[in-house]
């Protein structure tokens, strides 16, 4: 039933289109290109469409940019998907325990939050990218320090409300555990508005590891889409397609996400404006 | 005459509200004995539900001791509190507020079992069903989520989730109030009934004087904290000395033919 | 005489999940200049369907068919100047960053066509009518300021500001404790007997509605059960609904009887 409505939304059907669409794409870069797309495969500057064995052409060194932009695709989604889990997940517990515990608890978990949200979020992993040192890891521990803050305020602020709500007492008056109750009887219910957050996030995580790959602070060993319109920048007035075609497949990756998580949300919405 | 089932002393609760420092609950004494319904009456804001809250520890109080069985309920705490728990529910006004909305009947009645190891694993969707029967349910409902049952079946789930623990005393808070007339009188049978065969106490928290006079032995009326008049269901009902008390009474509404009965 | 209302063949239906619900359906009934009629049911009896039907507050997405016409009045009723309507619940009713006079006086500037002035003097004048204690001082207050029943006895205020003819009062007293619902229903019968206006009090509560109506209309599942005037239907119900629900009353000197 959700399903279905999910799928009458055009904003929500495009959005999932392009997903699907990056998703094979990250899928499919190994078995389409299985050569390692750093290396040389022909010369360079060749502009798109000219040689269909090298159909988007090549950079300055003579690498092919379709296989950049199929492994691009692998960097990007996993950057974004990793980089938000681990936010919504790492600000989902400190909210809940935040808000369930309440007090000191409290106090000391919500100061350390807005240390976080005082720092820009884009500076603390630049900090923090150019202490440790460029690697897939590090960049998507960076991004997910830079925005746990937001779903755990939210986790905090919906965590209020419903310890407040006659389940939560219905369930210490039958003698549950503290923690059970937390974990089985608040967390489930106050995370749909935290989830809600997650397309916001991904789709910044996405762009925020396009903006460190772009000042070169991205994995080295790794083709993004970041790192590509970096490199073509450099050759911008005599061929602007290096930068042109990864910053179009950015901007698509990031439309889809929101796309689909708008159509996620308001289907969600819907259901429950009808119950 | 046996020892009472629950012996409350001095209960106080204070609450602030716009920097000012109030008494919801101010020195409330009362005791119970096995297998009676008391019930606690008053206007809106008379401290009555503060009282029930109290009593389960949901709110701290202030000042007081409560005595149930051995122990002072107000002094216990972690695993001892909620062992005694299993002596003491509650049913809430509202089934839908007082159930996790995901949860199906069958969770619903698990929890309590499974919490306290009242019942071994493997017998426990046994116990459900029993459960279910002992409050006038079919077993086929155990699978139903919260959402999909009429508001009579979920107080009936509520009564059971209650029962499961096999308590001695059951706070109903405004348990009857939310139901629909003719699910209400059901209900109120249903409590009855349950009380007669397993001499289960209730603490009948209400502003609906008719409910109360249906089903509760003795009376407390309550208005600003205090209690100000207790006794017998009948002759207090008949015969009220505080002013709130006549207050209730005067504005209860009646059927005509009622009142020609009365005089 | 011609009535007021005339409600004939009226049906409330509504999608919900791609099937359609009949809320209300086949109902006949007519309302008096001035009479007192009850519209008592269980909750899904369709009972404030009909108030909101009568109102014209349905949302556009609901369709209707029958017809509600006004003879007593001669054009289709408005809301505010012909009806007067009291919500269940005043805190939700009620703006809660208006002043309560502002929100009095808002009725009688658009519906009366009044100045601001003269529509809060009016405003102050009725906060006093509903019994509301200095009323001038009351109306600069917000509803957060006031009681539940202080909140409802805001909210009669606003709905005769207009003059109208009818009051529809929707279950407007079910969220008041024994006390303020008397003092309430006590208001509500004052005011409409001065006012002479028509009264539909929407309740669940059959002993409330005998004590104010003239006439009882019993409504369940979307239909119209039995209408009566109140002694008869105490008397002598027609209908095997109507007669469960007077017996289902919990009076003060019933104790439970056993399982019928």
């Amino acid at each position: 039933m959700r399903l279905v409505r999910l799928f009458r939304s055009p904003e929500a059907i495009s959005g999932l289109v392009i997903l699907g669409l990056l998703g094979a794409m990250a899928l499919a870069a190994p078995w389409l290109f299985p050569r390692d797309p750093l290396s040389i495969a022909g010369p360079p500057l060749l502009r798109p469409f000219q040689d269909w064995a090298l159909p988007l052409g090549t950079d300055r060194l003579g690498r092919d940019v379709v296989a950049g932009l199929f492994h691009g695709a692998r960097t990007s989604l996993a950057v974004g998907l990793a980089a938000a889990a681990a936010s919504i997940l790492v600000g989902s517990v400190v909210g809940t325990a935040a808000g369930f515990a309440g007090g000191f608890v409290d106090e000391v978990l919500m100061r350390i939050t807005d240390a976080f949200q005082t720092v820009p979020g884009f500076l603390l992993s630049l900090a923090l990218v150019s202490v440790i040192g460029p690697s897939l890891g590090v960049v998507v521990v960076a991004i997910a320090l830079s925005s746990w803050t937001g779903p755990a305020r939210i986790a905090r602020a919906e965590v209020l409300s419903i310890r407040e709500r006659d389940y939560v007492a219905s369930a210490r008056v039958i003698g549950m555990h503290p923690v059970e109750i937390a974990l089985r009887e608040v967390l489930p219910n106050a995370l749909p508005p935290v989830l809600a957050l997650s397309s916001v996030i991904v789709a910044a995580a996405i762009l925020t590891e396009a903006a460190l790959s772009f000042l070169g602070l991205g994995d080295p060993n790794r083709v993004t889409w970041g790192g590509m319109i970096s490199e073509g920048r450099a050759v911008l007035r005599s061929a602007p397609f290096l930068s042109i075609i990864p910053g179009i497949a950015l901007v698509l990756a990031v439309l889809g996400v929101y796309l689909a998580g708008e159509g996620v949300v308001e289907s969600s919405a819907a259901r429950e404006g009808q119950a | 005459m046996s020892a009472p089932l629950l012996e409350v002393e001095g209960l106080t609760k204070r609450f602030r509200r716009g920097g000012r420092e109030f008494a919801a609950v101010d020195g409330v004494s009362f005791s119970m004995a096995q297998g009676e319904t008391l019930a606690l009456v008053g206007p809106s804001g008379s401290g009555k539900s503060t009282v029930g809250r109290l009593l389960l520890r949901l709110t701290e109080a202030d000042a007081g001791s409560v005595r149930f069985g051995r122990a002072d309920l107000l002094q216990l705490r972690g695993a001892a509190l909620r062992s005694v728990r299993t002596k003491l529910q509650m049913v809430f006004q509202d089934p839908l507020a007082a159930f996790n909305p995901r949860a199906t009947v069958a969770r619903l009645l698990d929890d309590p079992l499974r919490v306290n190891g009242v019942v071994a694993r493997g017998r426990r969707s046994m116990a459900i069903a029993e459960l279910l029967e002992r409050v006038g349910l079919s077993s086929a409902l155990a699978s139903r989520g919260v959402h999909e049952i009429s508001g009579g079946q979920r107080q009936r789930v509520a009564i059971a989730r209650a029962l499961a623990t096999g308590p001695s005393l059951i706070v109903l808070d405004e348990a009857v109030a939310a139901l629909d007339v003719l699910v209400r009188a059901d209900i109120l049978r249903l409590l009855r009934d349950l009380q007669r065969q397993e001499r289960i106490s209730y603490l009948f928290i209400s502003h609906d004087l008719g409910a109360v006079r249906s089903i509760a032995h003795r009376i407390a009326i309550m208005d600003a904290g205090h209690i100000v008049e207790q006794g017998d269901t009948a002759a207090v009902i008949a015969n009220p000395q505080s002013k709130t008390g006549k207050a209730l009474v005067a504005a209860t509404p009646e059927l005509p033919h009622a009142r020609e009965n009365v005089s | 005489m011609r009535p007021l209302l005339s409600i004939r063949s009226l049906g409330v239906h509504y999608v919900s999940y791609g099937s359609e619900v009949h809320a209300l359906g086949d109902v006949d009934l007519d309302l008096q200049a001035g009479e007192r009629l009850a519209i008592i049911g269980e909750s899904g009896s369709g009972k404030s369907t009909l108030a909101r039907a009568i109102a014209g507050l349905l949302p556009p997405s609901v369709r209707l068919d029958g017809s509600v016409d006004w003879p007593g009045l001669g054009h289709q009723a408005q809301n505010g100047r012909d009806i007067g309507f009291v919500f269940q619940d005043p805190a939700s009713s009620l703006d809660p960053v208006m002043s309560v006079g502002d929100q009095v006086a808002e009725v009688a500037h658009a519906n009366l066509d009044m100045e601001w002035p003269a529509a809060r003097k009016l405003a102050i004048e009725l906060l006093d009518r509903v019994r509301l204690p200095e009323p001038s001082a009351l109306a600069t207050s917000y509803p957060h300021q006031l009681s539940g029943g202080q909140k409802q006895r805001v909210a009669i205020a606003a709905a005769i500001a207009g003059r109208p003819k009818l009051l529809i009062a929707d279950e407007a007293t079910s969220a008041l404790d024994t006390i303020v619902q008397a003092e309430i229903v006590a208001l509500i019968r004052q005011l409409v007997a001065d006012d002479g206006m028509a009264l539909l009090f929407v309740s669940h509560d059959i002993a409330l509605a005998v004590n104010l109506a003239d006439r009882i209309a019993v409504f369940r599942h979307g239909r119209l059960v039995e209408v009566a005037a109140t002694d008869e239907l105490i008397s002598a119900p027609q209908s095997t609904y109507a007669k469960a629900l007077l017996a289902a009353h919990l009076g003060l000197d019933t104790r439970l009887e056993a399982e019928p």
